[in-house]
């Protein structure tokens, strides 16, 4: 059985990017690649709870990273993920010039493009992971 | 006289993206810090927390903080305890909902009505413990946010 991806998304509360970022992971996990990936607790992560740890260590991981502290990254490459993807919205955000991303529990319409364009670049790399784990 | 820092009440939610009740964390915690106590709460984010970040960690070992946990793994609180000071108080979004007999709360995507009047009871429980922290009196102010039963 092919090991689904674990997608760790920034659990900031206080910028619409972490919004973002926790948006493009549900956008991935539930509609673009639902058989591939699975939206993983960053805080279950690393506060080192072992059935989470054992999904992520020795397999390859998606960080989506809200703002440049980086902190699903940084998370992930503690837990012994095998290979960690960063996906960071502060720079897609970046190639979508005219978004104005807003709003921390409800993303506006701007907000939501931002989180489906993250997702889509998130969806790129999960086809092109080898989707192998030491634990597949 | 200096100028002295206000004292404030640190909300730490546990964020957990993987359950709807670590989204009633982060919406609950989001109201208190908006609309319900603005001038006396700040966020600490958990992952920077955990991450080293000085300042929140500082914070947490000098002023009060709430963690508001999702479940009983109690991520928030253990992390608080861990690397500053244990929490002056501590909220845990199952217990609520199993007090209420809280039906199906929606997705950790998407809450539904329910899981949304979930996040108002649990702010009203935040917005009332740090009053109690900061010993002020707004008592019958918020016990009703949400019109969850007590």
């Amino acid at each position: 059985m092919k090991r689904k991806i674990p997608v760790v998304p920034c659990s900031g509360i206080g910028k619409s990017l972490g919004a973002a970022a926790r948006e493009a992971a549900y956008i991935l996990a539930e509609d673009l690649r639902p058989d591939e990936a699975k939206v993983v607790a960053l805080s279950l992560l690393v506060m080192g709870d072992e059935d989470t740890r054992r999904e992520v260590a020795g397999g390859e991981a998606v960080a989506i990273d809200g703002c440049k502290l980086e902190c699903a990254t940084k998370g992930l490459a503690s837990s012994g993920a095998f290979k960690v993807h960063k996906v960071a919205v502060f720079e897609v955000v970046k190639r979508h010039r005219g978004l104005k991303p807003e709003g921390l529990c409800d993303l506006n319409e701007d907000g939501l493009k931002l989180a489906r364009a993250t997702a889509d670049e998130a969806a790129k790399i999960v086809d092109n992971s080898s989707g192998e784990g030491s634990h597949a | 006289m200096p100028d002295l820092p206000k004292k404030k009440v640190g909300l730490i939610s546990c964020s957990g993206e993987e359950m709807p009740e670590g989204t009633v964390t982060r919406r609950a915690v989001r109201r208190v810090l908006d609309t319900l106590r603005p001038d006396d709460t700040v966020t600490l984010c958990l992952p920077l927390f955990l991450a080293g970040g000085e300042g929140e960690r500082a914070f947490a070992r000098y002023y009060p903080t709430i963690a508001v946990d999702g479940c009983e793994k109690r991520c928030a609180a253990l992390a608080t305890e861990k690397y500053s000071a244990k929490p002056a108080a501590s909220i845990i979004v199952t217990k609520i909902a199993n007090k209420r007999s809280c039906g199906k709360m929606g997705t950790a995507r998407r809450l539904n009505a329910e899981g949304l009047r979930l996040a108002d009871e649990v702010a009203g429980k935040i917005a009332d413990e740090t009053d109690r922290l900061l010993k002020k009196r707004q008592k019958g102010v918020l016990r009703k946010v949400g019109g969850g039963k007590s």
